[in-house]
């Protein structure tokens, strides 16, 4: 029997993905339905060994382009990587994207993801059109904000629990050039680092910042601050190349495990740190690289073995001289996390979805190798201080988060459950994250 | 490029619609489900094609290749490439429980293809000359334990289409056949994947390459050409103890 697994490797249950060019139809048996499978826990794993689960890749028809309007709508197979190449020559892109362009659309909005411009543009919910949704009891609806207002909310960020998202519509971005003018400064320490993005997102659509999550004392948390913005019509030509220069890399097998250990992680967070310290200033970049960089080297989750790894991202609502971030940081140093990418986002104002992860804060994500019963100390230990300073976790990059944790962060939980008792009552759509953390039957 | 796909709502064929779409070719698709064909042909539209038009055709049905065929040519104003990539699949076990099941796959892979692509030959020839694109399988180029009928239809196909090219190249009939190694779609998504499998976009791409220079043989991935170079060269007291 195949095992289905998150993009992490862990955890993972038997099962394999039915999958066919109907939507309904793949769907209709089906407990649950994904994507690509590039969420890292268990979001889209199967409640139980042989739970039938939906595939949608072979869904993946462009429906509409309104090409004056910029609106578009595709089954919810169709991918990121398809839209950029459809929409980008006619001048209109996917408002939000997340690090990788090996999403579907469906994945996109039942994750409700969020991108390096969520100061400004929030998440990929808040351009939803419309949904075209088979609830459990078989009937498809079309839903919107204005239509099935309720069931929409939750089907945003809804973890796929509400309903098999058939079709997506979207509102699209006018960009006038499809290259970005990217600035990239460093900052020596976290205080730095955090002013410099609040400073940054002020004047910039996207920002992000990566983070040396393993120097201590005064260089504690120096790290990298990356802005960007499209370019203007006289700033960059009018095409892109035929071929994006990423794939060229890619991970042929699972690593040994020790490859990823604290002395190479440090190794790569000096080069990186140096690197960029070199590097600073303005230029012209191709989309891909900026908004995917890990997408040039396939299959990079084996680098991590065949142990896999897990995600941790979190949101910590933060006042200006906070020190919330440093004690975070401080655990995580103790517990001796080595995070090979650790990335600190500014997040806007809270979306539409009733389960949607980002609300005002810092955003922090770290990748960590899996070691068992030393990660979920550590992940229980991270998610203390996010229950401490009123934050919360995101759904699609966790696996080790306990129920009574999530219970306590979440308070629209409650609103969450009363739309899945109108529209599932036997709670037919369920997960291994729902078991997890919502209390389902497996 | 004008071209006429039978069996492009799905897999392999699918996707290199969509590459032609994509570069501004009118395109046809001839199938059987209309809701299928319908929104096939609102992706391919979206998706660049200077036209799109569809006809309702069975691969069951005989009779209904013909007015199919004569359908698109009218509503494409003409025809220089015709694809046949649909087709019937059935693991041997399926096929051994259920004897109606086998000579329906019979049926369809192999005297109705043959049927269609007679059907098509005859249209392209009318008109000058053209391009036939068969869909096979590495499946008949070797006897294995798994590839039963189906293989052996497969077989019975490649052959017809050598000699096809042999026989009307001369008349301007370029007969481009293609033997897929394992490709990740709908139809196989029940098997285990081998090594080597492909994606149905990469095949296209090769396909649509062989379309454009009239390569007569294609394996697509690449690999397979050496893969099956390799099988056909095993002894067969080696085949009886394999399990592939």
């Amino acid at each position: 029997m195949p095992r289905i697994a998150g993009w992490g490797g862990v955890p993972a249950v038997e099962g394999h993905e039915r999958l066919g060019e109907s939507l309904a139809d793949v769907c209709r048996p089906a407990s649950l339905t994904r994507g690509l499978g590039r969420s890292y826990g268990d979001a889209s794993l199967p409640a139980s060994a042989g739970a039938v689960v939906a595939g949608t890749r072979l869904g993946d028809r462009v429906l509409a382009f309104d090409r004056e309007a910029g609106i578009l709508r595709a089954e919810a197979g169709f991918r990121l990587e398809q839209l950029d190449r459809l929409t980008r020559p006619a001048g209109w892109v996917s408002p939000v994207v997340p690090g990788t362009r090996h999403v579907t659309l469906g994945g996109m909005v039942a994750s409700d993801i969020h991108g390096k411009n969520h100061h400004v543009a929030g998440c990929i919910g808040a351009h939803v059109r419309s949904l075209l949704i088979q609830v459990a009891d078989g009937r498809q609806l079309e839903i919107g904000p204005e239509r099935e207002p309720e069931l929409f909310a939750a089907t945003i960020a809804g973890m796929g629990l509400t309903g098999h998202i058939l079709e997506v519509e979207l509102a699209l971005l006018a960009i006038a050039r499809p290259w970005l003018v990217v600035e990239i400064e460093t900052a020596p320490d976290l205080a730095a680092l955090v002013a410099g993005l609040r400073t940054a997102s002020r004047s910039w659509p996207y920002t992000v910042t990566w983070v040396d999550a393993l120097s201590r004392g005064k260089h504690m948390g120096r790290g990298v601050i990356i802005k960007g913005r499209w370019a203007a019509a006289d700033e960059a030509p009018p095409t892109l190349p035929a071929r994006s220069p990423s794939g060229l890399l890619f991970v042929p097998f699972n690593l040994p495990g020790w490859v990823l250990g604290r002395a190479s992680v440090r190794a790569f967070d000096e080069i990186y740190y140096r690197v960029h310290r070199w590097r600073t200033g303005r230029t012209i970049v191709h989309p891909d690289g900026f908004f995917y960089p890990l997408d040039g080297i396939r299959d990079w989750n084996r680098l991590y073995g065949a142990r896999g790894f897990i995600q941790h991202q979190s949101v910590l609502p933060v006042d200006d001289g906070d020190d919330v971030i440093t004690r975070y940081f401080d655990t995580l140093t103790r517990h001796g996390g080595a995070s090979f990418l650790t990335v600190i986002k500014d997040c806007g104002a809270e979306g539409r979805g009733l389960l949607s992860f980002p609300r005002p804060g810092l955003s922090v994500a770290l990748d960590l190798p899996m070691r068992g019963a030393a990660t979920q100390s550590l992940v229980d230990a991270l998610n203390r201080h996010v229950l401490d300073a009123g934050g919360r976790i995101y759904l699609a990059k966790d696996a080790l988060t306990r129920r009574e944790d999530f219970v306590a962060m979440e308070p629209r939980l409650a609103a969450f459950d009363a739309v899945r008792r109108t529209w599932d009552p036997e709670r037919r759509l369920r997960s291994a994250l729902s078991v997890r953390l919502l209390g389902d039957t497996a | 490029m004008k071209a006429i796909l039978f069996g492009a709502t799905r897999g392999m064929g699918r996707s290199l619609a969509r590459l032609m779409a994509e570069r501004g070719d009118a395109v046809a698709l001839l199938g059987r489900d209309p809701d299928a064909l319908a929104r096939s042909a609102r992706d391919l539209a979206v998706l660049g094609a200077a036209q799109v038009a569809t006809a309702t055709c069975d691969l069951l049905d005989p009779e209904s290749f013909g007015p199919a065929l004569d359908a698109a040519i009218t509503a494409l104003d003409g025809v220089d490439t015709i694809v046949l990539t649909a087709a019937d699949f059935a693991r041997p076990e399926t096929l051994d429980a259920d004897p109606a099941r086998a000579a329906r796959l019979v049926a369809m892979n192999f005297a109705n293809s043959i049927a269609f692509c007679e059907a098509a030959r005859t249209r392209l020839l009318a008109r000058g000359g053209g391009t036939l694109c068969i869909f096979s399988s590495v499946a008949g180029d070797r006897a294995r334990k798994t590839t039963g009928l189906y293989g052996a239809t497969k077989a019975g196909l490649s052959h017809y289409a050598e000699s096809l090219d042999l026989r009307d190249r001369p008349r301007g009939l370029r007969v481009v056949l293609v033997k897929p190694g394992f490709v990740r779609t709908g139809m196989t998504a029940d098997l285990p994947a081998p090594p080597f499998a492909g994606e149905p976009d990469a095949v296209a791409a090769r396909v649509l390459t062989a379309i454009d220079r009239g390569w007569p043989i294609v394996h697509a991935p690449a690999i397979w050409r050496s893969v099956m170079l390799a099988v056909r060269a095993l002894p067969r007291a080696v085949m009886r103890r394999s399990e592939f």
